[in-house]
């Protein structure tokens, strides 16, 4: 049954290229127009090149984005279309459901750093020791737990036609202003007092670190800090839930 | 027999609008049952109740002796329910196989599909089959699990007239394995041909619950129908019907004694044509029913 559902919704996101395609592709994209050009230039007091910092900016940015939308789209789509109404009536268990949805989006994430891996390593000549490349991979899939709850919330928040634009409107600027793209200290002074509040930011630390990148804080205050904002969004995750139950289900 | 799903005393509130006001029915395992009432009348909500999607806000709903939320109630039961949608960018036969997997003992991949006459649309994506193919995959959805009770909720709504009779026949199929079968329709020669037990449901309230038969002959044996261009209203007034529908100036009558209806508007000087008689069917028994 888990697997049964596990590889029907990995294949009804896998079949809407709007979704596999970006996510896939998108952040291989970033890095032959941002990483590439300055792969090789070392980052100002350290041994660590722009290549490596980039990679790990892009790992950030693409895994969060796959739990985002694969979670965000998905339950958008399915209340929309009142799918959620059919399973409900089905002896499908909810838990059963929900796990199916989270091992499809590890592996889709799992997927874009099989693809942006190989890709700064050969194109980017980014070299690294073992031990870091399986770090910048476990830190990102971890730490981007905080960001399927903030799927859920979204998916249930907005409708099926607005999560695209909603997840857009928030996603992208707070990933600019979290450094993703540009270093913080390119960023303009007010965004920079922000950034260190911001989820990604804290996650995108995780990654800076584990390439070897310096980084403003300790790992465990970053880990802390997204353990703080994971906790907030599966409240708000689970409001969101219970108040879609209590109007269409009770 | 065995009792597969029971409302007790269930009562529905929708914030202030009463959907059902307190409707109690057993079925039986093998019932073949069509629930029939107007639109709003409170067919869905019972179904709903039955499946657990809603709750009663006072009574019980009981599926298989268990809370219908209970997963193993649920493995006993196909659903086809108005209105809901399946994952477009799927395969029909991946569908299915994703269905099948949810229940301990489903049928076959291929008889489920054949059982909705979908063979030729098996490897299409669920978004590409017409709204008619699409109803019939939501009965190979509902079957495919082998369950005992089928639940149907408006089934062949938006259909023509050859699908809805071949839909029909397919339900009729299923329920000949010794299936349970309940079905909510507005189409009354659905009911009549396929139910052996008719629930009339009238504004949240169960007015009948009988044979197919036995409800035409409670309220009316005979339907007169004639033309009265000049007909007044007081005409009617005191005629022993249980039912009266005018239409520009042709009129219906639902009455057990025809003969004396007649004779009454005779001596009334009615002028009437294009007289015809005949024997009631279920829809008449409904109008009647459900005329206040």
């Amino acid at each position: 049954m888990l697997v049964r559902q596990t590889r029907a919704e990995f294949l009804k996101l896998w079949r809407v290229p709007a979704f596999s395609a970006t996510s896939l592709l998108l952040p291989i994209v970033f890095y032959a127009f941002i990483g590439i050009g300055q792969a090789s230039q070392v980052l100002q007091g350290t041994h660590v090149t722009f290549g490596a910092y980039f990679l790990a900016s892009m790992s950030v940015y693409s895994v969060a984005n796959v739990m985002i939308f694969s979670f965000g789209i998905s339950v958008a789509t399915e209340r929309g279309m009142k799918t959620d109404l059919l399973m409900r009536a089905t002896p499908l268990p909810p838990l059963v459901y929900l796990l199916s949805r989270c091992i499809t989006a590890i592996v889709f994430a799992a997927l874009t750093l099989a693809v942006l891996f190989p890709f700064a390593y050969i194109a980017g000549g980014v070299r690294l020791e073992a031990e870091q490349w399986f770090t910048l991979a476990y830190r990102v899939l971890l730490g981007s737990i905080p960001f399927i709850a903030l799927g859920f919330a979204i998916g249930y928040l907005s409708g099926p036609n607005s999560a695209v634009a909603v997840i857009n409107l928030i996603y992208l600027p707070t990933a600019f202003a979290s450094g993703l793209f540009f270093p913080k200290q390119l960023l303009p002074q007010i965004i920079q007092n922000v950034s260190p509040y911001l989820p990604l930011y804290r996650f995108g630390q995780l990654g800076w670190d584990a390439v070897g990148a310096p980084t403003s804080e300790s790992v465990s205050t970053d880990w802390l800090y997204l353990a703080g904002y994971g906790i907030v969004f599966f409240a708000i995750a689970i409001w969101a839930y219970r108040r879609e139950e209590s109007r269409k289900f009770s | 027999m065995t009792t597969a799903a029971q409302l007790i005393d269930a009562t529905k509130k929708y914030g202030s609008v009463e959907a059902l006001k307190g409707v109690s029915l057993d079925i039986e395992l093998g019932d073949v049952v069509a629930m029939l009432g107007p639109n709003g009348a409170g067919k869905t909500t019972s179904i709903s109740l039955l499946l657990g999607l809603r709750k009663p806000t006072s009574g019980k709903a009981v599926l298989f002796g268990m809370d219908p939320t209970n997963v193993s109630a649920r493995s006993r039961v196909g659903v086809m329910l108005q209105e809901s949608g399946v994952p477009q960018m799927l395969k029909v036969s991946e569908i299915v196989d994703l269905f099948r997997s949810y229940y301990p003992d489903p049928l076959p991949r291929e008889r489920a599909i054949a059982m909705a006459g979908l063979e030729e649309k098996a490897n299409s994506l669920v978004k590409e089959l017409s709204g008619g193919q699409r109803q019939r995959l939501y009965f190979a959805l509902a079957v495919c699990g082998n369950p005992d009770v089928l639940f149907l909720d408006e089934p062949t709504v938006g259909m023509d007239v050859e699908g809805r009779r071949s839909f029909i026949e397919r339900i009729a199929e299923f329920a000949h394995l010794g299936k349970t079968v309940v079905l909510t329709t507005h189409y009354l020669e659905e009911a009549d041909q396929l139910a052996r037990r008719v629930i009339v449901i009238d504004r949240g309230v169960v007015i009948a619950d009988a044979p197919p038969a036995e409800i035409k002959s409670r309220v009316a044996g005979k339907r007169v129908r004639f033309v009265a261009p000049a007909l007044d209203e007081k005409d009617l007034q005191g005629l022993p019907v249980s039912a009266v529908t005018i239409k520009d100036h042709s009129v219906q009558l639902l009455t057990n004694q025809p003969e004396a209806v007649l004779r009454e508007l005779f001596q009334r000087g009615v002028q009437i044509a294009e007289l015809e008689v005949s024997g009631a069917d279920l829809e008449d028994a409904f109008i009647a029913l459900t005329t206040h």
